[in-house]
C-alpha cells in the first residue's frame, strides 16, 4: 500500500462515491449546527419536503448571538431578531429530534467547546459546522472543518458533503517552547509565516514535539486557528492524551466498542514516508510570546517589537498595512509594549477551556485590573463551573473581572458584547477584521496569559515579565 | 440553485486585498433568518457611516457603480467565516460574478451555491481588468461561462478555469441536493458497512 498522511487515511474512510472528475462524496460522521447559519437550511428542507437523514449524528446548541450576561435567563434582554433566532433553533432542534444543549441547559457554551467535552467529537471522524472554527476539532485527528447554510442543507439531507480533496500541508514545530509561550503564540506565529492565504486548498497536519507536548486543550487552540492561515482543516495525530481525553466523555464508545475504536485510532497517524505538497517548520525555542498589530491575523509580532510600517511590506500589503495602521489608530516605530489597552476579552472557542482560564488566573491571582473593563467569558457551563469550583472565578472576581455565562460574546459581538469605535481591546479570540468586535472597534489577538498580564498593566505586556 | 447566465455589466474596482467576511456583511445582519434581502447592507460598515448615510468615496457610492454586476478585487477575497450571508449579500446586491487572483476557499465554495461566478486569475490579469473597471460604467465587462472567457471593452479576451461539476451546476442551475439524493444507494451501502467497522460512531 502506498503511505498516506493521515488525511488521506480519514478521507478513504469516509469516501462514498467518487466521480471521474474527482468530485467526491464525502461521508459526515457529525454535524454541530448552531442558531445563526442554519435557520435557511431548516427552512429549505421544508420548503423541499426533505428530512434530516441522521438527527443521531446531528448536534444543535446556541451561542453566537445569545447573551452571556448573568440575567440572560430573562428573554428581554435579547433584541428580538436574536430571539427569533435562537428559538428557530429550539423549534427545529425539536421537530427534527437533533441532540439539543438549549440555554437553560449546563452543558450549553460555544459549539466548538461542546463537541468535544460532550464527547461527540472522536478520533477518525468526520466533523462538519456551518462555522469556519470548525477546524478546531481537528485536534483529536478529526477531519473537521466549516461549511456555508447550503452545504449544511446538503449534510442534514444526505449526510454527505460534495467535495474535492485538498492538499496535504505539514507544519511541524519541533523542540520545546520556551516559558511563557503557548498554543496561542504557535498558531499566531504560524500564521505570521504563511500569510492568512498560506493554507488555501490545503489541510494542514501539526505535528513535532512541541505540538506533541501540548494538552488537548492546547492542540484545540492551533488547530481552531488553521482557518485564520486559510486552510479549511487543521489535524493533529491522536495519541495517548487524546484517547484519556475522551475516555469515559459522555458520548465516547465504552466497553468493547472503546476496544474496537482504540484500535482502529491507534492507526491514525501520517506514514513516514508519505507525500506532502508543503511543509513548514519552525522551532519551538524560537516562539515568542506575540500580539497582533493591524486587521489581519498574520499582522502578528513578538511583544518585544515595535509597531511597523507600511513601507516594510511589498505589493497589495502597502495598502493593506496602511490601512491596518490608520484603523489601529497606531504610528510606526511605536514599542507595541507601549500600546495602551482600554478592554479584555477572555474566552471564544480559540482561548474559552479551562485550562486558558487557570492560564489567566495564574497571572491575575491577588492583582487588580488596570483597564476600563475586562471580561471572562468561559466556552461552555461546563468550564465556568469547574472555574468556580477550582476557585478560579474568585481571582478574576476579586481582580475586577466580570464573569459571565457561557457564549461567543465579544469574539463577534452579534450580541451586546461589543466594542465602541476606538476602543480598543486585548483579546484572546481568533479574529482581528475591521469591526469584529464592534464597529471602530481596534482588536489585538494574544493569548489568555498575555490579556491578563494586559489587564494588569493597562499596557500590551510582554508576559514573561509577570512570571 | 440559481442558474448563471452569461453577463455583460460594470465591474467595481476594490483594489483591496484580504477582503473579509466582516467586511461583506457585518455580524449584526447575521441575525435574519432568510436569505434575502442583504444587499442593502453589503459592505455596510465601508459603505455607510455611523449615521447609515452613504460615504461617497466607496466605490459601490459612486454613481458608474452603483448597479454593477461584477466585482474586481485582491487577494484572498472571502476569508474569514462560512457565513453564506456574505454571497447572499453579494448576489442580492446584484453581483454575479466577482474577479480576483485568490479566494478564501469556504466563500469560494459558496458562490457556486448561489448562482454567483468566483473567478480567479494570475495578478497580471487582474490588473488588466482591474485597470478596465477603474474607467467607469463605460467599460463594460463580459463573462462567459460555457466558453470560460471574460472579455474587456477593447475586446481583450482572458480565459479561465472552472471545476467542470461546478460548471455544469451553475449553468443548468442545479440542485446539488437533488444530485446527491440520487445516490441514496451509495449513501446507505456506505452506512452499513461503516457502521459495521465503526459502531461507535
Ligand atoms: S467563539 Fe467566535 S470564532 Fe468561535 S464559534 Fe463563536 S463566534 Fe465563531
Amino acid at each position: 500500500m502506498s503511505p498516506k498522511t493521515l488525511y488521506d487515511k480519514i478521507w478513504d474512510a469516509h469516501l462514498v462515491h467518487e466521480a471521474d472528475d474527482g468530485t467526491c462524496l464525502l461521508y459526515i460522521d457529525r454535524h454541530l449546527v448552531h442558531e445563526v447559519t442554519s435557520p435557511q437550511a431548516f427552512e429549505g428542507l421544508r420548503m423541499t419536503g426533505r428530512t434530516v437523514r441522521a438527527p443521531d449524528k446531528t448536534i444543535a446548541v446556541p451561542d453566537h448571538n445569545v447573551p452571556t450576561t448573568l440575567d440572560r435567563a430573562n428573554a428581554e434582554t435579547m433584541t428580538e431578531d436574536s430571539r427569533i433566532q435562537v428559538a428557530a433553533l429550539d423549534t427545529n432542534a425539536k421537530e427534527f429530534g437533533l441532540h439539543y444543549y438549549p440555554v437553560s441547559d449546563v452543558r450549553q457554551g460555544i459549539v466548538h467547546i461542546v463537541g468535544p467535552e460532550q464527547g461527540w467529537t472522536l478520533p477518525g471522524m468526520t466533523v462538519v459546522c456551518g462555522d469556519s472554527h470548525t477546524a478546531t476539532h481537528g485536534a483529536f485527528g478529526a477531519l473537521a472543518h466549516g461549511i456555508g447554510t447550503s452545504e449544511v442543507e446538503h449534510v442534514l439531507a444526505t449526510q454527505t458533503l460534495i467535495q474535492r480533496k485538498g492538499k496535504n500541508m505539514k507544519v511541524e514545530i519541533t523542540g520545546k517552547l520556551a516559558p511563557g509561550v503557548t498554543a496561542k503564540d504557535i498558531t499566531l506565529s504560524v500564521i505570521g509565516v504563511t500569510g492568512t492565504a498560506g493554507g488555501t486548498g490545503y489541510v494542514i497536519e501539526y505535528c513535532g514535539e512541541a505540538i506533541r507536548d501540548l494538552s488537548m486543550e492546547g492542540r484545540m487552540t492551533v488547530c481552531n486557528m488553521a482557518i485564520e492561515g486559510g486552510a479549511r482543516a487543521g489535524l493533529i495525530a491522536p495519541d495517548e492524551k487524546t484517547f484519556e481525553y475522551c475516555h469515559g466523555r459522555p458520548n465516547a464508545p465504552k466497553g468493547s466498542n472503546w476496544d474496537a475504536a482504540l484500535a482502529w485510532w491507534k492507526t491514525l497517524y501520517s506514514d513516514d514516508d508519505a507525500h506532502w505538497d508543503k511543509v513548514v517548520t519552525l522551532r519551538g525555542e524560537d516562539i515568542a510570546p506575540v500580539v497582533t498589530w493591524g486587521t489581519s491575523p498574520e499582522d502578528v509580532l513578538p511583544i518585544t517589537a515595535t509597531v511597523p510600517a507600511a513601507s516594510d511590506f511589498t505589493g497589495g500589503k502597502v495598502e493593506a498595512a496602511q490601512r491596518s495602521l490608520d484603523y489601529m489608530g497606531l504610528t510606526a516605530g511605536t514599542p507595541l509594549r507601549d500600546v495602551e489597552i482600554d478592554t479584555v476579552f477572555i474566552g471564544s472557542c480559540t482561548n474559552g477551556r479551562i485550562e486558558d482560564l487557570r492560564a489567566a488566573a495564574a497571572i491575575l491571582k491577588g492583582k487588580k485590573i488596570a483597564v476600563k473593563r475586562a471580561m471572562i467569558v468561559p466556552g461552555s457551563g461546563l468550564v465556568r463551573a469547574q472555574a468556580e469550583e477550582e476557585g478560579l472565578a474568585d481571582i478574576f472576581k476579586e481582580a475586577g473581572f466580570e464573569w459571565r455565562l457561557a457564549g461567543c460574546s465579544m469574539c463577534l459581538a452579534m450580541n451586546p458584547d461589543q466594542l465602541s469605535p476606538g476602543e480598543r481591546c486585548a483579546a484572546t479570540s481568533n479574529r482581528n477584521f475591521e469591526g469584529r468586535q464592534g464597529r471602530g472597534g481596534r482588536t489585538h489577538l494574544m493569548s489568555p496569559a498575555m490579556a491578563a498580564a494586559a489587564a494588569v498593566t493597562g499596557k500590551l505586556t510582554d508576559v514573561r515579565e509577570m512570571m | 440553485m440559481d442558474k448563471f447566465e452569461n453577463l455583460s455589466g460594470v465591474a467595481a474596482p476594490m483594489p483591496m486585498i484580504n477582503v473579509d467576511t466582516d467586511m461583506i456583511i457585518p455580524k449584526q445582519f447575521l441575525k435574519t433568518i432568510k436569505r434575502s434581502g442583504l444587499g442593502v447592507n453589503l459592505f455596510d460598515e465601508m459603505r455607510y457611516d455611523e449615521d447609515g448615510k452613504e460615504i461617497p468615496d466607496f466605490v459601490l457610492n459612486q454613481p458608474a457603480y452603483r448597479d454593477a454586476e461584477i466585482l474586481v478585487a485582491g487577494d484572498n477575497f472571502g476569508c474569514g467565516s462560512s457565513r453564506e450571508h456574505a454571497p447572499w449579500a453579494i448576489k442580492d446586491f446584484g453581483i454575479r460574478c466577482v474577479i480576483a487572483p485568490s479566494f478564501a476557499d469556504i466563500f469560494y465554495n459558496n458562490c457556486f451555491k448561489n448562482g454567483i461566478l468566483p473567478i480567479a486569475l494570475p495578478q497580471e490579469q487582474v490588473d488588466i481588468l482591474m485597470a478596465e473597471a477603474q474607467k467607469g460604467s463605460n467599460a463594460r465587462i463580459e463573462v462567459d461561462l460555457e466558453a470560460q472567457t471574460v472579455t474587456t471593452s477593447d475586446g481583450t479576451k482572458i480565459a479561465f478555469e472552472v471545476d467542470a461539476f461546478k460548471k455544469h451546476c451553475l449553468l443548468e442551475g442545479l440542485d446539488d441536493i437533488g444530485l446527491t439524493m440520487e445516490k441514496a444507494a451509495a449513501i446507505d451501502t456506505f452506512e452499513a458497512s461503516a457502521s459495521a467497522a465503526r459502531p461507535w460512531v
